[in-house]
């Protein structure tokens, strides 16, 4: 992490910190560092920083380093960190906070795969109302140019019989769409 | 009779076809009417809650309120992913009149919350439909070790998904599986999450994850591990081949449903329950129970 002013880091970000606080409803100044939270996590192991760790950077102002981090886009919101803290935040919404704060910022090197999953997942949902696997996967490859991913479970789903060829379109597409407009401003 | 509003959610029509078999069949042999949500849409489920909060609320919501229409008082989810979402609309819009009013200025018909969200499993495992099931049992599973495998998002956090069980050591299906003469084993991975949401951006993790799942249950002397969770059960079961290559090992840990499992000892047929669905192939399982 090298050396840094701690100080001077801090009032710098401190607008930051308060943001999150005020997004995910979550007073993290309540921590104790007990890493209860770090303990039962179940992707502590590939994570860069433990939990516990982005609750105290965060406390210290560490702004890019906790958006440039692995954590959060390794976190799966298992809400376990949740279920145990000894103090009720709600780690695993801190983790929701911290990724929209990372896209917001532009932090999104580690996360092309994760987002352009959500869009496929989201375009089918938006255009259908309900998700189209097939059409999922064809978008995200399109998007990341891997032509072969999930290509293993496509044809042993299609054998058991277990994979929509078309897609089930709702009724209500209309008002589909007009909830997606209204909360993304119409992208 | 009970009555239940029900969310298939899109799982249940593709990878979790033998979840939606299997439970309409139970239902109606124990007197249990599932009623489908009409012209339901997809909860949206994580991707919808990375990419912004009201979205993630709105479509859950729309679901929500369209079960109302129906003469219920409770919704099920068999989805722990779908279970979780709904349960985020009830306890925020429950508590910020606010916001549930900008969410349902999104929405045709508006969410009043006037139907409740239920613990899908808890529709079986109370004592009532329990004491309902022994009575039914036809053929008892004699001898098959299960372990209960509840998924994380159905029990955490217990707060808000209103768990009626132990959110470490639940009960709810091993009582169940009692019922029908199995046995639960004593495991500790019953709600270790198993990385499903990783299968796409981070395999090699959630690999990781499945085989401690499946290697605890092997190792606790489990014939199978049921699954409560459309989600779960296609990462354990499709993703088995991949963990066994990766880690030099085999399991052939079948992963049928809580539901298959009282279905089959109700007597019902297999196919009727889609035992043929399932990937690992069960039939060692079926023949312990005696019925292949
Ligand atoms: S469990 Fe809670 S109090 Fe303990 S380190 Fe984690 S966030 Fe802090
Ligand atoms: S929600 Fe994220 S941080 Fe919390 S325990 Fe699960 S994976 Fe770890
Ligand atoms: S959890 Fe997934 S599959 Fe289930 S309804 Fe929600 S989005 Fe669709
Ligand atoms: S166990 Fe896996 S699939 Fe099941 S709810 Fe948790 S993350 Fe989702």
């Amino acid at each position: 992490m090298g050396e840094v002013n701690l100080s001077q880091v801090m009032d710098r970000n401190r607008s930051f910190v308060d943001r999150v606080i005020e997004e995910s409803g979550q007073d993290i100044r309540q921590c104790y560092q007990c890493a209860k939270c770090s303990g039962g996590c179940p992707g502590s192991s590939a994570m860069d920083y433990p939990p516990n760790q982005i609750i105290r950077m965060l406390m210290l102002g560490m702004k890019e380093e906790v958006l440039k981090s692995h954590t959060i886009w390794v976190c799966m919101g298992c809400n376990t960190c949740t279920t145990r803290c000894i103090r009720d935040i709600q780690v695993a919404a801190v983790m929701d906070t911290l990724r929209q704060e990372a896209v917001r910022a532009g932090y999104v090197d580690k996360a092309k795969l994760v987002l352009s999953f959500n869009e496929s997942f989201l375009w089918t949902v938006r255009t259908f109302g309900r998700l189209f696997e097939p059409g999922m996967a064809m978008i995200n490859n399109l998007k990341t140019g891997n032509f072969m991913k999930d290509m293993q479970f496509g044809l042993p789903l299609m054998l058991k019989g277990k994979a929509s060829m078309f897609p089930h379109r709702i009724k209500g597409r209309r008002e589909m769409k007009k909830i997606f407009e209204k909360v993304q401003g119409g992208k | 009779m009970t009555k239940y509003a029900f969310y298939p959610g899109c799982s249940l029509e593709t990878g979790g076809i033998e979840y939606g078999m299997s439970s309409h069949a139970v239902a109606e042999a124990l007197g249990i009417e599932l009623l489908e949500v009409p012209d339901w849409n997809c909860c949206g489920a994580s991707s919808a809650h990375m990419t912004d909060h009201l979205l993630s609320l709105a479509l859950p919501a729309r679901i929500l309120a369209l079960a109302e229409t129906l003469p219920v008082d409770e919704i099920v989810a068999p989805c722990a992913a779908c279970h979780a979402r709904f349960a985020a609309v009830e306890y925020e819009l429950g508590r910020d009149e606010e916001l549930k009013q900008k969410v349902n200025s999104l929405l045709e018909r508006p969410y009043t919350g006037k139907v409740k969200l239920r613990y899908y499993l808890d529709i079986f495992s109370n004592s009532e439909t329990l004491a309902e099931i022994e009575k039914k049992v036809k053929k008892p599973l004699k001898g098959l070790k299960v372990a209960c495998y509840y998924g994380c998002l159905f029990v955490k956090p217990p707060k808000i998904v209103n768990f009626v069980d132990d959110p470490e050591d639940p009960q709810s299906m091993d009582n169940i599986i009692r019922a029908l003469g199995a046995e639960p084993v004593q495991w500790p991975y019953k709600t270790e999450c198993c990385g499903a949401s990783l299968g796409v951006t981070l395999e090699d993790h959630c690999t990781k994850l499945c085989n401690d799942i499946l290697r605890f249950a092997r190792d606790s002397g489990a014939d199978c591990i049921a699954a409560a969770c459309p989600l779960c059960q296609a990462n354990l079961d499709m993703r088995q081949v991949t963990v066994e290559k990766k880690y030099g090992v085999s399991y052939r840990m079948p992963i049928p449903f809580f539901t298959q499992l009282i279905g089959l000892a109700l007597g019902l047929d297999p196919k009727t329950l889609g035992f043929p669905k399932l990937f690992v192939d069960p039939v060692s399982m079926l023949k312990k129970v005696g019925v292949a």
